[in-house]
């Protein structure tokens, strides 16, 4: 999706209150952008602490600030800075996290972000972003830029299926419609769940969510309705599941005394077996892969 | 019986709303800021002291002869929150009052800086490391923005521990940002052990001048000479380092350790009172 987010951004980078700050990365993405900014193209060099206490003085000072690295340097590495600096005062800096998930494939698990959302959640006044597709990203970038607080935009690989016609952007999504089991998928897994879910018998029926925490963006009334009529969830997401979003709906499900019979939960499971390989070998590795979302599901529906 | 000459400061001219270069700030109202901060630590039985004492000299300083309404004060040394309290006290922007409730129940004045609730009080700091990054964007949006404001950053000297620090360093010298001045209240002690003991950068001015930054030295308790250190600088960033002393006027405390935690003793806060010219 950088290329798309360069795209994005260069629909705001005329504003004289935009900085962006790169803590080295962008290289063969965003040279369209540093050549449009000028001095307001900032690469940071490699402090990912600084850059992000950098961009709260600046936000403080009105400006807006942009912060872009990789997904696990961003939200790990500088996660005091996020909480003390921005999230504490409620500034909006929007944080862009390239790679999510298993993302970054072979380049090891060091560059893996596996629980970003579930931990930067925890702190006050945050939005994440997962954009799903490719032709999200610029519907997300507006959102962030009117955001009055902090943001987190989790970049990955659009997977839209070949010929499938997407809804226009919005948090919640439904995808397919059904009366079999729900299932819900967290940003690009969604296009990986579209392609394993199509033609089977039991008619599932796929939502997509792209903006978290549920307390900020609630989960709409036809999901409710769905999840009460099927009362089979499936949750799927490329996250740890401590903090994940099937966390979340099992809280909201309790509040709003949904009823739910049937549920299973595919996400990250780190690495189970000690070896390292492509973002798919590691999806399937966790149950990521369409084979094991469509089995998970032919499960739930028996 | 102490006199709270609080009343007596509201007739002079309020510095942060005029130029600065007329301000002055009076030998006897740096005693009173000593005093209060004493009586506001005895009263609420906190420690921290040490580097509040060591820091509180350059505070007053900075904030009735330089910083103007239009520039920007850091403390990175969070823990130093107290001398940062009485100086707005002493501007005349917290009151007694507010002084009474610290580190009580329900107060906006914390152990650490607040994120809220106090409008001179741009960040909550306390964290070691966080402030010089902070310092730096605000310095960068001046310039960006062009506008000529000052930023002041007070650091202790354990922060430079802080990886954080540098990496703010590197970006502040990398990009010239001639409007920061970085101080470091030099006072030679840490939570558990001296500086030079624990993780040694000493001689700190040689280490961070091989970093493109103005080095400057100061006694950080002479006011004249924490002026020169602190006038405007040329076309980089400026590091004073004060030579301070932790718990400076306390006679028991003064170059102790103990001095970062530890409460007042009664003895020590009135032998510190008889020592600034009041009765004990």
């Amino acid at each position: 999706m950088r290329a798309e987010l360069c795209a994005a951004l260069m629909a705001h980078a005329d504003r004289p209150e935009m900085v962006f700050l790169t803590g080295d990365l962008g290289f063969m993405a965003l040279e369209p952008l540093r050549d449009r900014m000028g001095d307001r193209f900032i690469n940071c060099g490699i402090g990912e602490q600084n850059m992000v206490g950098v961009a709260a003085g600046l936000a403080r000072e009105g400006l807006e600030p942009w912060v872009y690295t990789i997904a696990p340097f961003c939200y790990a590495r500088a996660f005091e800075q996020i909480r003390n600096d921005i999230c504490l005062h409620g500034l909006p800096v929007r944080l862009l996290g390239n790679g999510g998930g298993y993302g970054y494939g072979v380049m090891g698990p060091t560059h893996h972000a596996l629980e970003d959302y579930g931990v930067l959640l925890t702190l006050p006044n945050l939005t994440a972003y997962v954009p799903a597709f490719n032709e999200d990203v610029i519907a997300v970038i507006g959102s962030a830029a009117v955001s009055p607080g902090p943001s987190y935009i989790r970049l990955g690989r659009g997977e839209r299926p070949a010929g499938a016609v997407l809804p226009a952007y919005a948090p919640w999504r439904r995808l397919t419609r059904g009366d079999g089991p729900v299932v819900v998928a967290v940003g690009p897994l969604a296009g990986a769940a579209m392609a394993a879910l199509a033609e089977l018998p039991v008619r599932p029926e796929l939502w997509v969510v792209s903006e978290l925490p549920l307390a900020t963006v609630a989960p709409p009334r036809a999901f409710a309705e769905s999840i009460a009529a099927s009362r089979r969830l499936c949750v799927v997401e490329e996250h740890v599941g401590q903090g994940g979003l099937a966390q979340m709906l099992a809280v909201w499900a309790l509040n709003a005394g949904i009823r739910v019979d049937g549920f299973r939960h595919q996400h990250a499971r780190g690495y189970p077996s000690g070896l390292y390989g492509s973002q798919n070998f590691h999806r399937r590795e966790s149950m990521l892969d369409p084979d094991s979302i469509r089995d998970a599901v032919l499960e739930l529906a028996a | 019986m102490y006199v709270n000459k609080t009343m007596a400061f509201a007739e002079r001219p309020d510095p942060t709303s005029g130029p600065m270069a007329d301000c002055h700030l009076p030998p006897d109202l740096l005693n009173e800021a000593r005093r209060r901060l004493l009586q506001m630590h005895w009263d609420s039985g906190v420690g921290h002291l040490g580097g509040n004492l060591s820091a509180l000299d350059a505070m007053m300083l900075l904030h009735h002869e330089m910083i103007g309404p239009q520039d920007r004060f850091i403390l990175s040394k969070g823990h130093s929150a107290g001398a940062y309290y009485i100086t707005l006290w002493s501007l005349g922007l917290l009151t007694d009052a507010d002084l009474l409730t610290f580190h009580k129940d329900g107060t906006r004045l914390a152990g650490h800086p607040p994120a809220s609730g106090i409008p001179s009080i741009l960040f909550s700091t306390g964290s070691l490391g966080h402030g010089l990054p902070l310092a730096a964007g605000l310095a960068l949006a001046a310039r960006l923005e062009g506008n000529k404001r000052r930023v002041f950053c007070l650091t202790s000297d354990g922060e430079w521990q802080e990886g954080s620090t540098f990496e703010a360093l590197i970006f502040a010298a990398h990009r010239s940002l001639a409007n920061l001045t970085i101080l470091v209240d030099h006072n030679g002690l840490q939570g558990f052990g001296s500086t030079a003991d624990v993780a040694s950068m000493d001689p700190l001015g040689v280490r961070l001048a091989g970093f493109d930054v103005d080095i400057r030295a100061c006694d950080g308790h002479d006011l004249p000479s924490l002026r020169t250190a602190l006038a405007p600088g040329g076309n980089r960033p400026t590091v004073v380092i004060m030579r301070t002393i932790k718990g400076r006027g306390v006679p028991g405390m003064e170059g102790h350790m103990e001095s970062h935690y530890l409460p007042l003793t009664e003895t020590n806060y009135r032998a510190a009172l008889a020592g600034i010219g009041l009765p004990a």
